[in-house]
């Protein structure tokens, strides 16, 4: 919530004009809204407790399984609570499925995805919302309407394009594709519609100042609360990616993902050891999450009123 | 931020007159005003039209031909053979069922109990930054690991979800070979990776329900029920249709949960849980057909389209009617 809650105070009537008045007071208003006032009966801390219990039992099955061995869990009744062969179970997943090359290349995926993303985006965003040239409308509708079909459609073409160019099994043909985000572009013009006055804009260019100087010394600091909640959304996205990866890159040069799948794909028959390493693989994005959950939250619900 | 903008106005002499070469420099500095724009955006479009625009069109000229994925670069006319080859493959249609009944089981559940936990969330609780955050941890799990480890809890002989069933009282399921068993089960992983992200959007929109509509019900001695269905559905209507229909898009594209759910390319031994998404995947990379491939690629694009069509059809009606009422 905070990441995105305030908008910087401005005067209203520089707003452009495609933004409806009666959307923009919603978003204002945010804060108050349906039952706020009403206090939750123990029945709703039963019922979201339940709802809490499910969403994290499957992690703390995957630490159990994970520090276990195969024989424990063919048990009946099965053990519920950690064993003690969770290091042996992370020396066999590293060794038989090359996980940690895997952790690397994800984050060398993941992260350049994030940089270009959010600086693509942004200097898009900022050119559909506050700069004036020719089809700007065409464009911004072409890149929205795009937005809603799913990219796995195009896969054919894609892979026929790299591996034309010889990039199959290597990082940049997973990267490349990723950095497209009809999304982000759209996520970014709002936020700058939102935030960024017109005035701050006339008067710099009054003062001489070109626009690759607004750019810099006025969008970038003004957009940074929103191309943070980008990136975060961006990281998770490109970490989880599954369909792309599998296609474009295999054992040899593995993202996480893709080491997931030759884990499951029955290549090993050791319940524990694949359990340990789908933890070794969900670790770093629990962890981005535990220490940016609350900012990735108000990401998505804001996006979700502004969309 | 307006003091970083007077701060630099401040500075700058007020008197400097026009110089010599003044002219020509407006003129160049006024066209360079017109074209910069394209500078910000050539970025993202150019890789927009490499990697996403190209590749969706290229997709149906494709799936005219006959490509071969060990010589994809080797192209031979194919009409619309690919497309009857399709309609006349058996699988096709199972995956098209299959990709039908599995949306159904898995969107409508997991609708309903976000919008039940979404009035929960609502009201006035303890820790809910927590509970907030909490919910959404599924939705930062990848496909692979939440699948992988249902898989385990699915388990027919040594499963979790049988031993629970087992203390009930009921005979263990087999959750791999039953086609209506299987289909629960790969729903289930869906469910649970997005309940929780789904609730998180209708709080949104439940938060821009003006609070003024809450209390001229409450005046007019509405019961919470009556407030729910007909202050907070009605307000929450554009919201509901933005999840069906990312709903119904991410269901038509089902692919890594029944991919990894046994492993297995063609949705179990009897495709009982294959998906349009895993068909494509098993003609392409599986049995290296990229022209039929592409052709199912089209056809889940058209389906999309007109389910999304019919989406906004059907509800743009609804509010007509009740519009007339």
């Amino acid at each position: 919530m905070t990441a995105l809650a305030a908008p910087p105070t401005a005067p209203g009537k520089g707003r452009p004009p495609q933004d409806p008045p009666e959307k923009r007071s919603r978003f204002r208003k945010g804060g108050g809204g349906a039952g706020q006032t009403m206090k939750g009966g123990w029945l709703s801390y039963l019922i979201l407790g339940f709802a809490l219990l499910i969403s994290a039992f499957p992690f703390y099955w995957t630490i159990v399984a994970a520090s276990r061995s195969n024989a424990d869990l063919a048990q009946v009744p099965p053990s519920l609570l950690p064993g003690p062969n969770l290091i042996k179970n992370f020396d066999a997943v590293l060794e038989e499925a090359d996980i940690g090359k895997a952790l690397l290349n994800s984050l060398i995926v993941s992260g350049s995805i994030t940089l270009g993303t959010v600086l693509c985006c942004t200097l898009a965003g900022f050119a559909f919302a506050k700069l004036k040239f020719r089809g700007r409308g065409a464009l911004l509708t072409l890149t929205i309407g795009t937005m809603m079909i799913p990219p796995q459609l195009g896969v054919i073409p894609l892979f026929m394009l790299i591996a034309e160019l010889q990039w199959v099994n290597q990082l940049q043909a997973v990267i490349l594709p990723g950095l497209v985000s009809a999304f982000g572009v759209f996520f970014m013009r709002q936020y700058l519609v939102q935030s960024l006055p017109d005035e701050l804009i006339e008067a710099a260019r009054v003062d001489g100042a070109s626009t690759a100087r607004i750019f810099w010394s006025i969008v970038i600091p003004i957009a940074r609360p929103g191309m943070a909640v980008l990136g975060m959304l961006t990281f998770m996205t490109a970490w989880n990616d599954f369909f792309w990866p599998i296609i474009a890159l295999s054992s040899q040069e593995p993202t996480v993902q893709v080491a997931l799948r030759q884990l499951g794909g029955g290549y090993v028959n050791d319940q524990s050891v694949i359990m340990a390493g789908t933890l070794l693989g969900t670790l770093p994005v629990l962890l981005v999450f535990g220490l940016l959950g609350r900012q990735i939250v108000g990401g998505i619900m804001q996006g979700a009123v502004k969309g | 931020m307006s003091l970083t903008a007077t701060a630099k106005a401040g500075p700058r002499p007020s008197g400097t007159g026009p110089g010599p070469d003044d002219g020509r420099a407006t003129a160049l500095r006024r066209t360079w005003r017109k074209a910069s724009p394209y500078a910000y955006i050539a970025p993202f479009f150019t890789l927009f039209l490499a990697f996403g625009l190209f590749p969706l069109l290229y997709t149906a000229f494709v799936s005219l031909y006959r490509v071969e994925l060990q010589t994809s670069g080797e192209m031979e006319w194919r009409g619309i053979a690919n497309y009857t080859a399709l309609f006349t493959d058996e699988y096709f249609w199972i995956s098209l069922r299959n990709t039908f009944t599995i949306g159904v089981l898995s969107t409508v559940p997991q609708l309903a109990m976000a919008l039940g936990l979404a009035h929960l969330l609502n009201y006035k609780l303890r820790g809910r930054t927590f509970i907030r955050t909490a919910i959404l941890l599924p939705y930062a799990t990848s496909v692979a690991a939440a699948t992988l480890v249902f898989a385990q809890l699915f388990g027919r002989d040594f499963g979790l979800i049988n031993y629970v069933i087992g203390l009930v009282g009921f005979d263990p399921v087999d959750w791999q070979t039953g086609t209506v068993a299987s289909q629960i089960a790969v729903s289930s992983i869906v469910i649970w990776r997005w309940t929780g992200y789904n609730a998180l959007i209708y709080l949104a929109g439940m938060q821009s329900i003006p609070h003024e509509l809450y209390e001229a019900a409450e005046m007019d001695g509405a019961s919470r029920w009556r407030q729910f269905i007909h202050v907070t559905l009605p307000g929450l209507r554009p919201t509901i249709v933005f999840t069906v229909i990312i709903s119904t898009i991410g269901a038509t594209q089902l692919f890594g949960e029944p991919l990894l759910f046994e492993g297995s390319i063609s949705g179990g031994i009897s495709h009982q849980y294959q998906t349009l998404g895993l068909y494509m995947y098993e003609q392409g990379w599986g049995f290296f057909h990229l022209g039929r491939a592409a052709a199912i690629a089209w056809v889940m694009f058209v389906l999309i389209v007109v389910l999304v069509g019919a989406n906004a059809l059907l509800v743009r009606r609804r509010a007509r009617k009740e519009a007339g009422r």
